[in-house]
């Protein structure tokens, strides 16, 4: 097999420290659209992080929407089912589900009114165990560190290191496991989170089912996310993918839409079921019900069909037009639940400041910056060469 | 009982709490925790006449800015960092009705739940009580909150939760909360939880016209440590009477008790999975 684009990976004998100096010098052209773009955002997120610190929380952020990452369901599906099919794309999943948390986890902490303190669920004596967040904070820390391990494989054959890299192969399968329990918890516990807030949240949004509600909902989403993310790297990294992942590329498109089919199409059972268990029917009349038939039917619904045609006509376009309108509606429902239904009865409703925009869009350019770095230096893309250095 | 029993009441009260403070109660046997009531106060709705003597107090007893205390105009105040006990005037279907609104102090308080820090904690004696060195920011109590209790300090660097406290330095002296020792009306009553909900049914049975047969506060949300009469309904002072009985923490238990079995049996599962599936003797993918 042709190992993918020829600088990867330090030469025997190479000095370590040097070899990543060298590689910290941005490559390629500098002047790209998207950099003229982010650049300014990311400089402008700065300058309402550093407001946030010296004059309080006031104005910066609401990043409470939880960036929904496919990584664990491809993992799964390669490393303990042995999908190989998708095979190819499982570093590239792990590494932006990785870094999504990883970022994610830095605007928590510009998030939080008293980021010093942020480490007290962790160390000492002041476990709040009786605390969905801080089940949802510790499998979300526990998730980060497997994630890295999954990925690791890549950063060792990168610098070279031949032993590192045995052991962390080895390692694989233990952290897909794990990191698909933690996930799977991590992802209901952030609808869980919510149960608390009975008769604050729309009934519409509200039940009691809402943790599975959000954990099936994290299924599709993350497909959608995935075949977005591996379309526009199939474009941006081109000579860093290798040719039998190119080859295979719409096969694995059209896997994963499949699995989001079939997950739209358990989630949109769930809410019929749940919306007539609860008694909660009569509510579509209102302009609230509206609201959430669109949410329901325009971004699930509508995308499920997207996808189920565009797999029968085997077209990727469709794909991607579904994905997008899947994202959309994944950003509503977790918009309605905790802002938009939220406190619904009030007059005055909850609107995101200018300043939180900001520092969402810097975060999102920051961390494609970050992502854009290592797959420019690290085997990713493609079949990883641990099928062929075993 | 009159006024005057109320304040031996509340003279009374404070001694079933402790004698050396909430610290060494914590360490109490299982027997002597049986003989600790929970605190509470009762509040008197018909006999408030909105002179605000309960905030100026608060405010005095926490440390506040002196709060506002211009004739009030019909409209619900609502509590801000520097104001724990807002007196609003209601119009209601029976008439004016005053009333003084803060932390409810709940027997199974949401908040103490949503905490992941123990920042908010349910002392023995009844207070809801917020530790300044623990808190995170994080919030989440102000979603959980059934009465929308907790307020941040949104424009400070150090911001803090701000709510009612119950005033724990006064129990310890074995003193009434400030509001309650202020009230010149006796509309805040002091006592134990128990003793305030006998006195609240012997009120509304002595003169049932003038009340709601209801006491708010009794089994809402689980019961709570301040409770509420009022000539009319207490939906009609803003206050949600559809949180139903069921304590808040509740909510989340199924969950949380769900949690650590995920956790054991799931990784086992899968990994049989990958055992079951494995195509070669060294066990698929490495």
């Amino acid at each position: 097999m042709s190992a993918p684009a020829a600088t990867s990976g330090r030469r025997p004998g190479q000095s370590l420290v040097g070899y990543v100096l060298g590689e910290l010098k941005p490559k390629g052209k500098i002047l790209t659209p998207f950099n003229v773009i982010s650049a300014p955002i990311i400089l402008a997120g700065i300058a309402f992080i550093v407001v946030r610190f010296a004059k309080g929380l006031g104005a910066v952020t609401n990043l409470s929407q939880e960036f929904p990452g496919g990584a664990y369901v491809v993992t799964i599906a390669v490393y303990v089912f042995g999908v190989r099919k998708f095979h190819p794309i499982a570093r590239a999943t792990v590494l932006s589900g990785f870094l999504a948390y990883a970022f994610y986890t830095g605007a928590l902490v510009l998030d939080v009114g008293r980021p010093w303190n942020i480490v007290n669920p962790i160390i000492g004596n002041k476990f709040g165990a009786n605390s969905v967040l801080f089940l949802v904070a510790w499998h979300f820390m526990l998730y980060l560190i497997a994630e890295f391990v999954e990925f690791s494989p890549a950063v060792a054959e990168w610098l070279g290191l031949k032993k590192a890299r045995k052991l962390a192969g080895a390692l694989t399968l233990g952290a897909v496991i794990l990191g698909f329990t933690l996930s799977f918890l991590h992802q209901s516990g952030l609808g869980a989170l919510f149960l608390l807030a009975k008769g604050k949240i729309h009934p519409l949004w509200y039940s009691e089912f809402i943790p599975i509600q959000f954990l099936v909902s994290s299924v599709f989403a993350g497909m959608s996310m995935v075949i977005i993310e591996g379309s526009i790297s199939r474009r941006a990294f081109k000579h860093r993918i290798d040719a039998s992942h190119a080859a295979s590329h719409e096969e694995i498109l059209f896997g994963i839409a499949k699995i989001a089919v079939g997950a739209m199409f358990a989630y949109l059972g769930m809410q019929g079921i749940i919306l007539i268990h609860g008694g909660h029917a009569a509510d579509l009349s209102t302009g609230w019900g509206a609201w959430w038939l669109l949410e329901v039917v325009g971004f699930v619904a509508v995308p499920m069909l997207v996808f189920a045609v565009g797999i029968r006509r085997r077209s990727v376009p469709a794909l991607l037009t579904a994905s997008v309108l899947t994202g959309i509606g994944i950003l509503l429902n977790r918009l309605n639940v905790s802002v938009i239904a939220f406190k619904w009865y009030e007059p005055h409703h909850y609107v995101p400041a200018i300043g939180e925009y900001v520092v969402t869009a810097a975060v999102i350019c920051a961390e494609i910056w970050v992502f854009r770095w290592i797959v420019l230096r690290m085997p990713v893309m493609g079949r990883d060469a641990s099928e062929v250095r075993g | 009982m009159d006024r005057r029993g109320f304040l031996k009441l509340a003279a009374l009260a404070p001694l079933a709490i402790s004698a050396s403070g909430a610290e060494a109660s914590q360490k109490k046997s299982g027997r002597d925790l049986a003989a600790v009531e929970f605190v509470g106060m009762l509040i008197d709705t018909t006999l408030c006449i909105g002179c605000q003597a309960c905030e100026v107090a608060c405010a005095e007893e926490n440390g506040l800015p002196y709060p506002d205390v211009s004739e009030l105009k019909p409209g619900e105040r609502k509590a801000t960092p520097t104001l724990y006990t807002p007196v609003s005037l209601f119009e209601t279907s029976k008439g004016r009705v005053y009333a003084k609104k803060a932390c409810m102090h709940c027997n199974q308080p949401a908040c103490v739940s949503a905490c992941l820090c123990n920042a908010l904690e349910k002392t023995i004696y009844g207070p809801v009580v917020w530790h300044d060195d623990r808190c995170m920011g994080c919030r989440y109590c102000m979603i959980a909150c059934p009465f929308d209790v907790p307020k941040f300090e949104f424009d400070k660097t150090n911001p803090k939760i701000a709510k009612c406290t119950f005033c724990p330095e006064r129990l310890k002296k074995g003193r009434p909360p400030a509001c309650a020792e202020a009230c010149p009306q006796g509309a805040v009553a002091f006592g134990s939880r128990r003793q305030l909900l006998d006195e609240a049914q012997r009120r509304i049975a002595a003169s049932p016209s003038r009340y709601e047969h209801v006491v708010y506060g009794d089994h809402d949300a689980g019961g709570t440590g301040v409770m509420f009469l009022s000539a009319a309904p207490v939906s009609e002072l803003g206050y949600r009477i559809d949180l139903g009985n069921r304590p808040f923490p509740e909510y989340t238990k199924e969950f949380l008790y769900a949690v650590p079995i995920v956790d054991i049996v799931l990784p086992v599962l899968l990994f049989g999975f990958n055992r079951a599936l494995a195509r070669d003797k060294d066990g698929g993918e490495r």
